[in-house]
């Protein structure tokens, strides 16, 4: 019995479980690329590609540098050094707006729902190569009044399917977190991207939305949409990602279908401590109970 | 005895004279920075003195006789000083712009008012030479009276007001209409946030260089329409404390709506003439004795009196007149 998640899966299910390794049909690939604060390396990785059309999660532990990885990817924070090739593009040094244009679309942890400006102006903001954005044409509502309403209807058309075109005339700084978050993913729809980077999508958003928000992450796949995620919450990896992407201090550590990484060892190890399942051998056990009684007698 | 009808002639006078037209426009322009794009301008009258010293320094220097020109002089002399502003300080975070402008207002006066340029600037005396070819074009007789109920003006001055009105309605009509399309949609949703603009694929950089522009060119209009209005240009007219007299009325109007730079200058200059008068009359009929204050002083309890009234106003109406209760709450949250 083949179910959606399987068929999807099919072109990554022979691959082998190892970083870098490379997809049939990439649509990101990330070529050494580097980025240091000061002495602090935060991002170093090799190699990466990210498979079209399918959900790729990137996770690790806290300060892994996950969200600098993306800020490098979707042009906020420019590397050191390194390569990235967009769907056949090289796109080293992008602007983000560029990049955006060209179809990736990140959204953030923090949400970033623009306050005062009415549910539908967030939403109609999104739409790319809108003639009235320019100054001179803005002038004249007739060079884009007709553009503005299709950009409506297919934002209306959203809100839709998104529920929330009860809110369409409030303000989005009156929404709460979880439906900001939906709002930032529906508008990022907006923009007709090809690969949505999504930072954290689930964070602090309550559990009765976090269903609906997944439900719509795996409609993107359906809708050809290739999506790439930052999560901590590993029931939403298993869930909806078909391939994971482990990242510990900067480098990437382990690559593979989501039931793999449970088994791994370098996964295992990033997360809890290279020694946390051997047992203390007896002179290390001595040592330890030593030094707790010096310390007592100290006091 | 105090004369009431003397009172309210000049407050309504002032209301509408050319100062107010000036100030209309400079406060729109901090609008489009502040209201709309969240450009934080404190030397908005800089952009004032680009835009008089450029229609001025076309008749002396250049020595054209034609209006039209100057007119395109002082606003590319106010766009030229927004690209120096911007181009630098765009890229950084909104305070960087906040100092600069401040300080780029202060170098304008400075260097307009230095010796060594006396020979084009005219040093600290100004321009007062340049008026002919403007007065010229007035259908007015320039020395005749015109009035109209309580409002009356001479024919030099009539000419001034009337054109600033016309420029004030175009200029609401524009900033409406460019705040009402999707350009202005891109510039609210930058002074909202940066980031999530450039995530959907605006060019904030641009966008916000666009607005400094914009503004600035207001700015350069009212520069203009005091030189006009005045027939001379002083450079130190053009000092630092005059951007936050521009700041207040927009305030007082309400950040970030159409009309209040209107209202706010049009009310700001009812209210500061009639407690001037007031305050004159008051002492020149001897119910508050010279010993207390002289009439000479009485310029300086103006701004005293309109500094109260704006704290008032922040702690009961921070919206200002216009502004909306709904969208100041927002901002808590």
């Amino acid at each position: 019995m083949l179910d959606d998640a399987t068929t999807t899966d099919q072109p990554l299910s022979r691959l082998p479980w190892e970083p870098g390794v490379s997809k049939p049909d990439p649509i990101l690939v990330v070529d050494g690329m580097r980025r240091a604060f000061g002495g602090l390396v935060a991002v170093d990785v090799d190699h990466l590609e990210v498979q079209r059309g399918v959900i790729t999660a990137l996770i690790g532990p806290n300060g892994a540098g996950k969200t600098t990885f993306f800020n490098l990817l979707t042009g906020f924070d420019s590397p050191d050094r390194g390569h990235v090739v967009f769907d056949g593009d090289t796109i080293d040094k992008a602007n983000p707006h560029n990049l955006a244009q060209r179809g990736m679309v990140r959204t953030f942890q923090l949400t970033k729902a623009l306050t005062k400006l009415p549910v539908i102006e967030n939403m109609k903001l999104g739409a790319k190569n809108q003639a009235g954005e320019r100054f001179f044409k803005a002038l004249f509502t007739p060079l884009w009044g007709k553009q503005e309403s299709e950009i409506e209807q297919r934002a209306d058309e959203l809100l839709t399917r998104f529920k929330m075109d009860h809110m369409r005339d409030e303000y989005a700084g009156t929404l709460s977190g979880g439906q900001r978050k939906l709002l930032e993913m529906a508008r990022s729809l907006m923009a007709e991207p090809r690969l949505v980077m999504l930072d954290e999508p689930m964070a602090g958003v309550n559990p009765a939305l976090t269903q609906s928000l997944l439900e719509h992450v795996k409609n993107l796949r359906e809708a050809g949409i290739t999506v790439m995620f930052v999560e901590h919450d590993m029931d939403v990896v298993r869930d909806i990602s078909d391939w994971v992407v482990v990242m510990a201090e900067g480098r990437i550590i382990a690559e593979g279908p989501p039931e793999s990484i449970g088994q791994n060892k370098a996964v295992i190890d990033a997360y809890l401590g290279v020694h946390h399942d051997a047992a203390l051998d007896l002179e290390e056990e001595e040592a330890r109970l030593a030094e707790a009684q010096r310390s007592e007698e100290e006091e | 005895m105090i004369d009431w009808g003397f009172i309210f002639n000049q407050s309504l006078t002032q209301a509408i004279d050319f100062n107010a037209i000036a100030f209309v426009l400079a406060a729109m322009g901090i609008n489009v920075h502040f209201g709309y794009a969240g450009l934080l301008n404190f030397g908005q009258i800089g952009f004032v003195a680009m835009g008089a010293y450029g229609f001025g320094l076309t008749f002396t220097l250049l020595g054209s006789n034609s209006v039209l020109l100057a007119v395109a002089v002082g606003i590319g002399f106010s766009v030229i000083f927004a690209l120096l502003l911007g181009i630098p300080t765009l890229r950084l975070r909104a305070d960087y712009l906040a100092i600069v402008t401040i300080a780029a207002a202060e170098i304008v006066r400075l260097v307009a008012r230095s010796t060594p340029l006396r020979d084009i600037t005219g040093g600290a005396e100004g321009l007062n030479q340049f008026i002919g070819p403007f007065r010229d074009l007035n259908p007015f007789n320039a020395g005749s009276v015109y009035g109209f109920g309580p409002w009356s003006y001479r024919g030099s001055q009539l000419f001034v007001i009337i054109i600033g009105w016309i420029l004030v309605a175009l200029v609401v009509l524009l900033i409406r209409q460019l705040m009402n399309s999707p350009w202005g949609r891109v510039v609210k949703a930058i002074r909202e946030d940066e980031d999530a603009a450039r995530a959907l694929g605006k060019n904030a950089y641009w966008y916000k260089l666009q607005a400094l522009i914009l503004g600035g060119v207001l700015g350069g209009l009212a520069g203009m329409i005091l030189a006009a209005g005045n027939a001379a240009i002083q450079p130190d007219f053009f000092s630092a404390p005059q951007t936050f007299l521009f700041w207040l009325v927009l305030i007082l109007g309400g950040v970030g709506k159409v009309w209040s730079p209107v209202v706010g200058a049009v009310l700001y200059w009812v209210i500061i003439t009639f407690i001037r008068n007031l305050g004159r009359q008051l002492v020149s009929a001897g119910y508050v004795p010279t010993t207390v204050i002289d009439t000479s002083q009485i310029d300086q309890i103006q701004f005293w009196i309109v500094g109260l009234a704006l704290a008032l106003l922040m702690v009961f109406r921070p919206q200002g007149i216009f502004g909306s209760k709904e969208e100041m709450a927002l901002d808590a949250r």
